[in-house]
């Protein structure tokens, strides 16, 4: 069900100057992974803005709700899916923001990128842990490839992103897209993946680690 | 698990996709392997994107929800390793084998692993002072838990003044750090440099921030057949040669 030796990567292979150069990469142009159509002003970066927040600054925190509450519960409903669940583990991510802002090192990457780590975690924490008493329901469902930004209503600021990664999605070979997807959006563990899509462990590992790769270039990511 | 199966990982890592066991290992594996964090770095960037491309506008009055909570939240500190324990001021005498007080160090090394980048900091931006010091952090920590890794511990400056510095050699790491709680400070337009003692020729291998208190300092070059180091004040930018009387000579325990 895969593509070739395309869709493996060594580990070794990106100090090599592997990249995938599909017609959307655009790779290194500099673009800034916040809101498309919201220039940062200077000072107002995210970065910028939790690193004053860490000093206990409110009104830094109010700006930086601006650029994190949207994705921070995105991706928590669409871990959860249950609405009202969801805002109310939103509200706790964006407290906890708050309160280890402290933990955030500029050096280490993006306040995009640490905030929705966290956000993703405590999602998926909130779903494991409901799972651990009830066994996983239908998997059925879950195998309903349909991602979550189809289901949403498509804010004006978001449609541009929206569309970027969808296309870089498609991009993807079909076991780099499913794992990705379920894991991500829908908060399965890389097991639970492997099983679902019935193929070994290590597979799913690779192709996660491959999808990201490609997801990376084609977004023109940098850390 | 070995470091290549751990390092496939760092996909599952970045998408949130490992048990909270397998995450620990591999966030420990991550704080050794410079590779890895700069993968796993670009990867969460990916996902976050992932994330934006399915955000949602909050409920408007999330935002005060949110606000309100937050006034009534304590923050956390930040996170502030306790420097060594202070040596005790003595004349400089060799001691080996003092693991105990070198991982003490070493901690502190870590934290204050910043301090260390300030020699190259004029002509280097950000980026690269953060990667500089990352190298020099790791360098410090590979020479103080060296396997043998020598402390010397030594009297700086006349007396009454109190300053005191170690000195930690490692041979295989052909390196050698240099801490002290802090100097006697210097009238402006001095600075303290380091040298290393090459048969009675000196060899600049630093210079001291001014101000600072607790130094966990990287000599520059290799520590080579040194037989101890040497600090001298010199004018601000430093000297090619001591142009004053050392304040304070450190024998190195022989090869």
């Amino acid at each position: 069900m895969d593509a070739g030796p395309a869709d493996r990567a060594s580990p070794e292979a990106r100090g090599c100057g592997y990249t995938v150069d599909g017609p959307h990469s655009r790779r290194g142009d500099g673009s800034e992974p916040t809101f498309l159509g919201t220039p940062p002003v200077p000072g107002q970066r995210p970065e910028d803005l939790l690193v004053q927040v860490a000093r206990g600054n409110q009104d830094a925190f109010a700006a930086l709700y601006e650029h994190i509450a949207g994705p921070v519960l995105g991706i928590v409903r669409s871990v959860l899916r249950d609405p009202a669940q969801s805002e109310e583990v939103a509200q706790e991510v964006l407290v906890e923001v708050w309160r280890t802002a402290a933990r955030f090192r500029p050096d280490k990457g993006g306040a995009l990128a640490w905030v929705l780590t966290i956000a993703h975690r405590r999602a998926v924490d909130r779903v494991r842990s409901a799972q651990a008493a009830t066994d996983r329901e239908h998997k059925a469902a879950l195998l309903d490839q349909t991602p979550a930004y189809d289901e949403v209503s498509e804010a004006v600021d978001h449609r541009l992103e929206r569309e970027h990664v969808r296309r870089c999605l498609q991009a993807l070979t079909r076991t780099q897209r499913e794992s990705v997807v379920l894991a991500y959006y829908r908060g399965l563990t890389y097991r639970e993946v492997a099983e679902l899509l019935a193929v070994p462990l290590g597979t799913v590992k690779a192709r996660m680690r491959d999808g990201l790769i490609r997801m990376r270039d084609c977004l023109g990511v940098t850390a | 698990m070995s470091g290549a199966d751990l390092h496939m990982l760092a996909g599952a890592y970045a998408l949130g996709a490992l048990e909270a066991d397998e995450r620990a290992a591999f966030e420990e594996h991550l704080a050794d392997c410079e590779a890895c964090a700069v993968e796993v770095a670009e990867f969460q960037a990916t996902s976050a994107r992932l994330a934006q491309a399915v955000a949602e506008t909050p409920p408007t009055a999330m935002k005060q929800q949110v606000l309100r909570r937050v006034a009534e939240v304590r923050q956390e500190p930040p996170h502030v390793e306790l420097p060594a324990p202070r040596v005790p001021s003595a004349p400089a005498r060799a001691r080996r084998g003092a693991r105990f007080a070198l991982a003490a160090s070493l901690a502190a090394a870590v934290a204050l692993g910043g301090v260390a980048a300030w020699q190259y900091s004029r002509a280097q931006d950000a980026h690269q002072q953060a990667q500089q010091a990352q190298a020099e952090t790791a360098q410090i920590a590979a020479v103080l838990s060296a396997p043998d890794a020598h402390a010397v511990v030594g009297a700086v400056g006349g007396a009454g003044q109190g300053g005191h510095a170690t000195v930690v050699t490692s041979h295989s790491e052909n390196k050698a750090v240099f801490l002290t709680p802090g100097l006697p400070e210097l009238p402006s337009g001095k600075t303290y440099q380091l040298w290393f003692n090459d048969a009675g020729v000196m060899r600049p291998a630093g210079l001291v921030a001014p101000g600072a208190s607790d130094q966990t300092i990287l000599l520059k070059g290799p520590l080579a057949q040194a037989e101890g180091m040497g600090i001298t004040v010199e004018p601000v930018g430093g000297s090619l040669h001591p142009t004053t009387a050392p304040i304070a000579l450190m024998p190195f325990p022989a090869a």
